[in-house]
């Protein structure tokens, strides 16, 4: 009998996790409902959790960068939008960007001199579906931080270059269910919807409704992007153009000029229609 | 030399009798292989993000190793009272010194062997290619750099008092000089003297141990540094190892055995 005591403990000890685990997984599965999605994480990381989801966009920056990424010490160039992350070579983002990320100079002693042939040093983004290793960083900053825009509108973006047109889709609407007023998100689905689906009714729909979100969100004083405002007016305008509707377009045009850096360009543009003769809109 | 040899092998059997070895494989390859496992948007080609967490994880293991392996090693051997018999072979304390780093050494770059090995199945299995021109490269710095950790875990244990102290005390310097070696001269460049005088001399007088992670090489794909750069950075581990076991000789040759 003495002999089988030690075997009948490990039993009863096996027997009180089981019963444990019964009661225990029920309540578990109701803390991960209190809050919606994530709510688990939520409990266990708190606030934290917002500085690893930042902490994995800038992976996926550093990633972007084959490496190439500013330390702590170097913070003041590192870059202060992630606008770059969805420009491609010759856009005015890209060479801003450029200018930013030349934040090595010249080495100051022997150490670093030589130092720096062990690190990357070369300032180069990710091309030619490379970019798709960007991704997981992004996927895991959103599990993190639902509330973290950009994480949706630039795994989107690259997921529709790579011709993940559906995928793009479904994580767009996520971030849309977790941000249910972010006109961002619907700013990238309009995009979605007129060049992946060629779907220009959706598209519309989609920007009318981003103007409003970001009309909204000025009333209410919360300093929503201008920049985003102008590049969704201005695809507005030129669908509303394309199909005729030019005094639609002409108030799109005001409504980016409004807001966009370069006014007198747009100001070109809305005189060019107003010179331009009527036709009739084609149909929808 | 043969005694040399001869401690060495022992710390070898050690190695690979003890579980640390084992465990730290084990949860390497497990977590590796999970994390592999996960479908980030129906993508089976990403590879960069398990390549990087699975080197941390050969990094995190080799320095475990490393300086657990090392940090027993002397205070054991006093502990145990072995240190008596074996200095009356006769073999010298130097010899003693010599023997232990070789061992631990060799140990690590066993390991390292193994961790690559399965580093190069896991990314050559996604990738289909084996950079082992690369792989050898960052093995090798890796494995020199843990020289030196070896060096300075010796010089620890005839120092401090206990292993764990040890242990701590230079896993703490070590990641400090990994995380902050190369920005030091720009902390100091930011202190009022004489604070920046004092930063800048430790800057020059620390082993600068952050050159031997070329991680982003092999994540990123890009070009290792040229064959003079790699010859230099092991010719400056060799002569901070040679100086951190001609330390801990200079300690340990006058030191009372007894506990």
């Amino acid at each position: 009998m003495k002999g089988r005591i030690p075997f009948l403990v490990l039993l009863l000890l096996l027997a009180t996790c089981f019963s444990l685990a019964t009661v225990i997984q029920p309540l578990a599965q109701g803390w991960s409902k209190r809050a919606g999605s994530g709510s688990v994480l939520k409990m266990l990381l708190g606030d934290s959790r917002r500085l690893f989801a930042n902490h994995f966009f800038v992976q996926a920056d550093v990633s972007f960068h084959s490496g190439y990424y500013p330390s702590i010490f170097d913070q003041a160039q590192a870059p202060g939008n992630s606008r770059h992350m969805t420009a491609k070579e010759g856009d005015a983002a890209e060479e801003e960007h450029e200018k930013q990320m030349n934040f090595l100079g010249p080495p100051r002693d022997w150490v670093e001199r030589f130092g720096r042939h062990f690190i990357i040093t070369a300032h180069t983004h990710l091309q030619g579906g490379k970019e798709r290793e960007m991704l997981p960083w992004l996927r895991l900053s959103a599990e993190l931080d639902p509330q973290k825009i950009e994480t949706y509108t630039v795994a989107a973006y690259w997921l529709r270059d790579m011709g993940k047109v559906r995928e793009a889709e479904d994580f767009l609407r996520e971030g849309l269910r977790n941000n249910p007023d972010s006109y961002e998100i619907l700013f990238e689905l309009g995009r979605l919807y007129r060049n992946s689906h060629g779907d220009t009714a959706r598209a519309r729909n989609v920007w009318d409704l981003a103007l409003r979100k970001w009309a909204d969100q000025d009333a209410a004083g919360k300093k929503p992007d201008p920049l985003v405002l102008a590049e969704v007016a201005m695809n507005l305008a030129r669908l509303e153009e394309k199909e005729g509707n030019l005094a639609r377009a002409i108030n799109r045009l005001e409504i980016a000029q409004k807001a966009s850096p370069n006014p007198e360009v747009l100001q070109k543009q809305i005189d060019g229609l107003k010179n331009k003769p009527v036709a009739a809109p084609s149909e929808r | 030399m043969n005694a040399v040899i001869a401690i060495a092998g022992v710390v070898i059997t050690e190695l690979y009798r003890r579980k640390d070895f084992y465990v730290l494989f084990v949860l390497t390859a497990v977590i590796t292989l999970l994390t592999g496992a996960v479908n980030f948007f129906n993508d089976p080609q990403i590879v960069r993000y398990l390549k990087e967490i699975a080197l941390l994880l050969i990094w995190i293991s080799g320095l475990v190793i490393a300086i657990g392996t090392t940090a027993r090693q002397i205070p054991a051997e006093r502990e145990n009272r072995t240190i008596f018999p074996l200095l009356a072979k006769p073999v010298a304390r130097g010899q003693v010194i010599l023997g232990k780093f070789l061992g631990c050494w060799l140990a690590c770059g066993l390991a390292l062997i193994v961790f690559y090995l399965f580093f190069g199945l896991v990314s050559g299995s996604r990738e289909h290619h084996w950079p082992l021109v690369n792989y050898f490269q960052t093995l090798w710095l890796q494995w020199m750099m843990l020289g030196v950790v070896i060096g300075l875990v010796l010089l620890g244990s005839v120092v401090f008092a206990a292993p764990s102290s040890n242990a701590t005390i230079v896993l703490v310097i070590v990641v400090g000089i990994l995380l902050l070696g190369s920005h030091l001269n720009q902390v100091a460049l930011q202190q009022p003297e004489p604070v920046r005088s004092i930063v800048y001399a430790i800057y020059f007088l620390v082993p600068h141990l952050e050159w031997y992670d070329v991680r982003d090489f092999i994540i990123y794909d890009s070009p290792l540094p040229g064959w003079a750069d790699f010859g230099l950075a092991t010719l400056y581990a060799g002569v901070y190892a040679a100086l951190l076991l001609f330390a801990t000789w200079l300690v340990f040759r006058r030191k009372p055995l007894n506990l």
